[in-house]
């Protein structure tokens, strides 16, 4: 088997199990977020202020 | 018919050095792929990148059937000259001196190692193109075939951003923060294109009426979500999309100005005669790899159905109005007008569009497996909207970032105006993944993934292999030295002891696939006997 059949098999088989999910995962979703803003004061930029000002961009297309 | 279709995505970063705020965006987005050319570099010493060849760029060419006059257009427009940094008189004894060394910017055709020349654009290994567009650095996906491919190759984008701008940091250019968003929420806004070929026997009145209200209602599921409403960010409030605001008509050529929900650019950078590139600038940057496969996949079934005659016959009385009345309302309840005296919400105007491609596949029996999911997806996601949007928080962009503003916004009793809030924003698109907050959300599964960072870095080295990117991907990995130029569609070589450069033209975007030149690569052809062998496949 050449390598593309393969590659394209593993991905169909793939595309065929996550549609078959049903995609609501919203408990573990809603405990990720808990999660994150219990941390977030680490992860957050702390010069809020200064550093959304400093933002500044271009335009661009 | 189907959901699968040649497509190119492309992303502008912002780009930022926090430690030096007014430091020139040319500037440091040419730091980034300067290098990244630097780094490929050093992984190989047959640099695999050449210079981008600027000769078959038409911008100015109108898809209604005439151009637009040099002298009319703004200079952002034109597209097709090598941007300088001494442009805008910024490439300054202070802006050399902003990178460390005596950086110039020379006619590089692929960074030597002892070369002191800044790149500013190149073509990768993977078939992309990265450069620098007026103040951003861009990343041009490859050209795939299906819309996980095109998901796949826009995350290596994001990917090769973040490898150049660490690189950057390390050869001294200093903290370079780049963000997947559209806007610095002040007032400007930066584009995330996409590119669509179609045949160019479709009447291009007949893609306005078709595509128009699915524009200005997909954002729904593919909106990247913003906090701040208004151009000038007037109002502190929640909306779905990052560009909505930055609209102002409904169809024309500019990119930069007066931004259309349709844009006429007509430069197939293939054939001519057989194609159209629908370039598509109207859509939000994803870091979501659903939200991406959505916006593409579902933009390829409307398109198909379009080139059938079969779009639903719906038209927005005020399609501008509509795209922010939908962006405004994170309920998904707004109803928009259309002609005939109906009001209907965005996901009433998504369902029209799911039915007509549903009825088509059936009755056709298209049963691929990219279409069937997008298909399902699709059906999925808008019955998850309309039963609250909230369910699809693990799915889709805005949501996910809507869900952790309020979240972060009750917790502290903060108004959607406190500047941590703003901060949240901005860092939710940061690429850096132990910082950027969509990161670190996806990381604690909070956010579904289709590809795992392994396919990604796969992706970032290698070129899909059913579109003409397979050429050229392969060849700058191969021949990069002997490639002095490159584009879309041509490659060019200086063959040694060749007194001319040979160019050889691939204006079929689906030839130069694997099928069809992955043998040349099989074998350890010299450079000359490799551009016989590629003239002999013509």
């Amino acid at each position: 088997m050449t390598q593309e059949s393969f590659s394209a098999r593993r991905s169909t088989q793939n595309q065929q199990a996550e549609t078959e999910q049903v995609q609501v995962n919203t408990t573990g979703q809603s405990a990720g977020v808990d999660d994150l803003l219990d941390e977030i004061d680490s992860v957050l930029e702390s010069n809020a202020e200064e550093f959304v000002r400093g933002f500044v961009q271009k335009g661009g297309q | 018919m189907s959901a699968r279709r040649l497509v190119g995505l492309e992303t502008e970063y912002g780009i930022i050095r926090p430690n030096m705020p007014k430091a020139n965006a040319t500037v440091l987005s040419a730091q980034i792929v300067d290098a990244y050319a630097q780094l490929v570099a050093e992984q190989d010493s047959a640099a695999k990148a050449a210079r981008w060849d600027y000769s078959d760029e038409s911008p100015l060419q109108d898809a209604r059937g005439f151009a637009m006059d040099r002298a009319q257009a703004h200079p952002s427009q034109l597209t097709d000259l090598e941007p300088g940094l001494d442009d805008e008189g910024i490439w300054t004894a202070e802006s050399i001196a902003l990178d460390g060394n005596d950086a110039h910017l020379g006619s590089t055709l692929y960074q030597e190692k002892e070369s002191t020349d800044v790149v500013m654009n190149m073509v990768l290994g993977n078939g992309a193109r990265l450069y620098v567009d007026h103040a951003h650095p861009e990343y041009s996906s490859p050209e795939s075939m299906t819309p996980r491919d095109a998901v796949l190759w826009d995350q290596a984008g994001d990917e090769v951003m973040r490898r150049a701008a660490a690189a950057a940091q390390r050869m001294g250019s200093g903290e370079l923060l780049l963000y997947k968003n559209n806007t610095d929420n002040k007032s400007v806004s930066y584009g995330s294109h996409e590119n669509y070929l179609m045949p160019r026997g479709i009447e291009f009145s007949s893609i306005v009426r078709g595509l128009t209200p699915f524009f200005a209602s997909r954002q729904i599921f593919c909106g990247a979500g913003r906090v701040g409403q208004g151009m000038l960010n007037e109002r502190a409030a929640f909306q779905v999309s990052q560009r909505a605001d930055f609209f102002e008509a409904e169809v024309g050529l500019e990119t930069t100005i007066n931004r259309p929900i349709i844009n006429t650019r007509d430069e197939p950078h293939a054939n001519w005669d057989k194609y159209r590139r629908l370039h598509v600038i109207i859509g939000d940057a994803n870091l979501g790899q659903i939200s991406t496969l959505l916006r593409v996949g579902t933009t390829n079934l409307v398109l198909s159905l379009i080139e059938a005659g079969m779009a639903p016959q719906l038209e927005l009385v005020e399609p501008v109005l509509a795209l922010q009345q939908i962006s405004h309302d994170p309920t998904l309840k707004a109803k928009v007008r259309l002609r005939g005296g109906v009001q209907l919400t965005a996901i009433e105007i998504q369902r029209h569009y799911l039915h007509a491609a549903e009825n088509y596949c059936a009755a056709r029996g298209i049963d691929d497996p990219d279409t069937t999911e997008i298909l399902s997806r699709w059906a999925q996601i808008l019955e998850l909207l309309e039963r609250d949007p909230m369910d699809a928080a693990d799915q889709i962009d805005w949501i996910a970032k809507y869900q952790l503003v309020n979240g972060f916004a009750q917790r502290h009793q903060l108004e959607l105006s406190d500047p941590r809030v703003a901060m949240l924003d901005l860092q939710w698109a940061d690429l850096r993944t132990d910082k950027g907050l969509y990161y670190r959300m996806a990381e604690r599964g909070a956010i579904q993934r289709i590809f795992s960072q392994q396919e990604i870095n796969q992706a970032v080295a290698s070129p899909p292999e059913d579109t003409r990117a397979y050429l050229r991907g392969m060849t700058l990995q191969r021949y990069a030295p002997y490639v002095v130029a490159a584009n879309w569609d041509a490659l060019s070589f200086a063959v040694p002891g060749a007194r001319k450069i040979s160019r050889f033209h691939m204006p079929e975007p689906l030839g130069g696939t694997r099928a069809q030149v992955g043998e040349l690569f099989d074998t350890q052809l010299e450079i000359a006997e490799f551009i016989d062998e590629l003239a002999r496949r013509r």
